[in-house]
């Protein structure tokens, strides 16, 4: 018994080896860097570094800026979230119908988006967006409504990176539910319409439950990244207009990186590692306490 | 206890070895090493092929970075102790590596030098690499903002010249304005209000001698009258319609400039070349001006310096390199190949430059240049400044309010400055 874990430790001493090298030992040089004001001064000479213990996650709570960042993230995460786990199980339970042809064709269409570089993606809808020759303000004007100036109107930055954001990801989430529908046993579809059941009620009494450890799943994994947020922002608006899009991983670039002030960035990770932490364990909580009811 | 581990130990020292060798190993490498960013390490390679035939015995090895992420690697490169010999650093870089230290002072350099001489080269954009009395940096190549503006559309309100003062500047805008169909909504200038773009608001305080700084540069002084007045100019621009608030609207600012979107804006001399080559139906409907005058006219120093890294091993001949670059003959070259604007007074002697009509403007506004605050949070402080602004132009608070607010942002920015020079940790 003893010799067997023996044996295992051996096999997962790389593998341990290298999650510590690599990412148990800079977390733990982050934490002990957050305690500290760590900035472009110290890069030079450690003696200018002063130990700070909390000062910086004080300053955080009065920073406006923070505070801006992070519901501007919560706005991400909470409408962004329910509109992609939303349009990747409707796109994949219309791609499993059998009404429907060249599903592999839509499939492929469909992921493309999650494999296709962001700054390649944002140049093109950066023209979709464009206030005067965009497409998107073009079929408004059809409906006689518009122009919006999407990227350079503080109300509507926001609703357009989720568009952006919902349109680049929904592929990958549909690609899981795909999966998952596809371990759903026909027989059950063909007992629930012997027992007269209709198409609405098939999804609602046999899709929708069945499929719930992938929603879990495709849950945290949405809620996890878009807590995250950083590209779509970085590379198209900078954040902007009026910090309308600053999310709290790029506050963190510009602290950390942009200023150099790498102890006050470190803080702002390690609250935003709290968040995670908790949406994720909040989740698996509540995906646990529905199943012991199911 | 663990047989197998001790049989891992030698495979991990193993593995580590080659990374510590490798590092030993570069030092021998005889070659100087140079980086370069951008279109200048593109052509510096051809700009040495004479050096190489001058002073075989000094092989340069050329790295190129581009500039997006020149100032990360560049930081990196020095907490990872491989700095290059020679660098091309953005003059308002120098302030920052030499607060960390890792600049060498090239005073002693320069006295024993036939070449370089400080009389040589525009005093403006000299200053911008002397820190604490001491010399950092050559200067490589110049640039400065200044006005582009659309001859014929501003023909069409009655100037046949460009604005030479910020009334007839106000007056032209108000005028294109006016004139402009009410549907299209054209403006007549364009400011970039990116937060990483602040040049415009800066040089207008810099016209209007207005300060950002005050007390050792410990403490912010946007609160001094001149500088809000400046600031008020710049923000009236968006708050009676002469330039667009919305940056989005100018996704390419040369389609923007031809289509007569703007008729005026403030740029660098990067973009003589961008505008003839993307929108050559413009020819001889554009032109360059030096600045409209506040109390005078002003521009900021641009461009970039030659440093060479303290950590370097061969300081003398990477000083031989910046010598050759900085001799008047390779800045003519060197124009030729990049059309950046020498350094060099003399180069600019060169017909090439001197029957260039656009580049005119360049050459008048370089002796007036001034050099942007010199510490390491500027660019911070600038940002900070222009996210402010914003919020002024969207109306969201008084200007008033915005310079009180960003002096008390300011100060918190410099505080460890503060604390470090009274420690004596950083040279008054």
């Amino acid at each position: 018994m003893k010799k067997t874990y023996q044996i295992a430790y051996i096999f997962l001493a790389p593998a341990l080896l290298t999650l510590t090298v690599f990412f148990f030992l800079p977390v733990l040089a982050a934490l002990g860097m957050s305690f500290t004001d760590f900035d472009i001064y110290s890069i030079g000479n450690l003696a200018r570094t002063r130990f700070v213990f909390l000062q910086n996650y004080q300053h955080l709570l009065h920073d406006p800026l923070f505070w801006k960042s992070l519901l501007n993230t919560a706005y991400f995460v909470l409408v962004a979230g329910p509109l992609t786990i939303f349009v990747s199980l409707f796109t994949a339970m219309a791609l499993q119908s059998s009404l429907l042809r060249f599903k592999s064709f839509f499939r492929l269409a469909f992921f493309l988006p999650v494999i296709t570089n962001l700054v390649a993606i944002a140049v093109v809808w950066r023209y979709l967006y464009h206030p005067r020759f965009g497409l998107l303000n073009y079929i408004l004007a059809l409906f006689h409504c518009g122009p919006i100036d999407w990227l350079g109107n503080p109300h509507w930055a926001m609703p357009a990176l989720i568009l952006l954001a919902t349109w680049k990801n929904f592929g990958y989430f549909m690609m899981i539910y795909i999966a998952g529908l596809q371990t759903i046993p026909g027989e059950l579809y063909e007992a629930s319409s012997l027992d007269g059941a209709n198409w609405w009620r098939q999804q609602w009494h046999v899709t929708v439950p069945l499929l719930a450890p992938t929603t879990l799943l495709v849950t945290i994994m949405t809620v996890v990244g878009y807590l995250q947020f950083f590209a779509e922002p970085y590379i198209m608006t900078q954040g902007g207009p009026l910090n309308a899009t600053l999310s709290v991983v790029l506050y963190l670039y510009d602290q950390g990186f942009r200023w150099w002030k790498m102890g006050y960035s470190a803080s702002i990770a390690f609250v935003l590692f709290s968040v995670v932490f908790l949406a994720a364990v909040l989740q698996l909580y509540l995906g646990k306490r529905r199943e012991a009811w199911g | 206890m663990i047989p197998g581990l001790k049989r891992l130990i030698p495979i991990v020292i193993l593995l580590t070895v080659p990374v510590v060798g490798c590092h030993s190993l570069s030092k021998q490498n005889k070659a100087v090493t140079f980086w370069a960013m951008g279109q200048e390490g593109k052509h510096l390679e051809t700009l040495l092929v004479k050096f190489a035939r001058l002073h075989p015995e000094i092989p340069v090895k050329i790295q190129r970075i581009p500039w997006s992420s020149a100032h990360e690697k560049l930081l990196t490169a020095f907490a990872g102790q491989s700095t290059p010999d020679i660098c091309q650093l953005g003059n308002t870089w120098i302030a920052e590596f030499e607060s960390m230290g890792a600049l060498t002072p090239l005073d002693s350099f320069v006295l024993g030098s036939p070449v370089v001489r400080s009389s040589n080269f525009f005093s403006g954009i000299w200053q911008t690499n002397v820190i604490h009395k001491k010399l950092y940096g050559i200067p490589w190549y110049v640039d400065t903002r200044v006005l582009f503006y659309r001859k014929d559309l501003l023909a069409k309100v009655g100037y046949r010249n460009p604005p030479t003062t910020w009334r007839e500047w106000a007056e032209v805008s108000k005028r294109i304005k006016r004139a402009s169909p009410p549907n299209e909504g054209n403006f007549a200038n364009y400011f970039p209000l990116a937060h990483n773009n602040p040049y415009v608001p800066v040089i207008l305080i810099m016209e209007n001698e207005g300060r950002f700084l005050k007390k050792n540069k410990c403490y912010g002084a946007f609160e001094d009258p001149n500088t809000v007045k400046a600031l008020q100019f710049y923000v009236d621009f968006f708050k009676n319609g002469w330039a667009p608030k919305n940056m989005s609207r100018v996704s390419n600012i040369y389609q923007g400039f031809q289509a007569g979107f703007f008729s005026m804006f403030i740029s660098g001399p990067w973009d003589i070349n961008e505008i003839r080559e993307r929108v050559p139906s413009l020819r001889n409907k554009w032109g360059t001006a030096p600045m409209p005058k506040g109390k005078k006219s002003v521009s900021v120093a641009g461009g970039a310096s030659l440093v060479i890294f303290k950590s370097s091993k061969r300081k003398s001949e990477a000083w031989k390199v910046i010598e050759f670059l900085s001799r008047s003959e390779t800045q003519t070259d060197f124009f030729k190949l990049t059309r950046d604007l020498p350094a060099v007074r003399k180069a600019w002697s060169d017909s090439s430059i001197l029957s260039d009509p656009q580049i005119r403007a360049f050459r008048e506004q370089l002796e007036t240049v001034q050099p942007t605050p010199k510490l390491a949070e500027w660019e911070q402080i600038a940002s900070k400044m222009q996210e402010y602004l914003e919020k002024v132009i969207y109306g969201r608070m008084t200007l008033k309010q915005a310079v009180i607010d960003l002096d008390r942002d300011v100060d918190r920015i410099l505080e460890k400055r503060r604390w470090l020079l009274s420690q004596n940790l950083l040279p008054e």
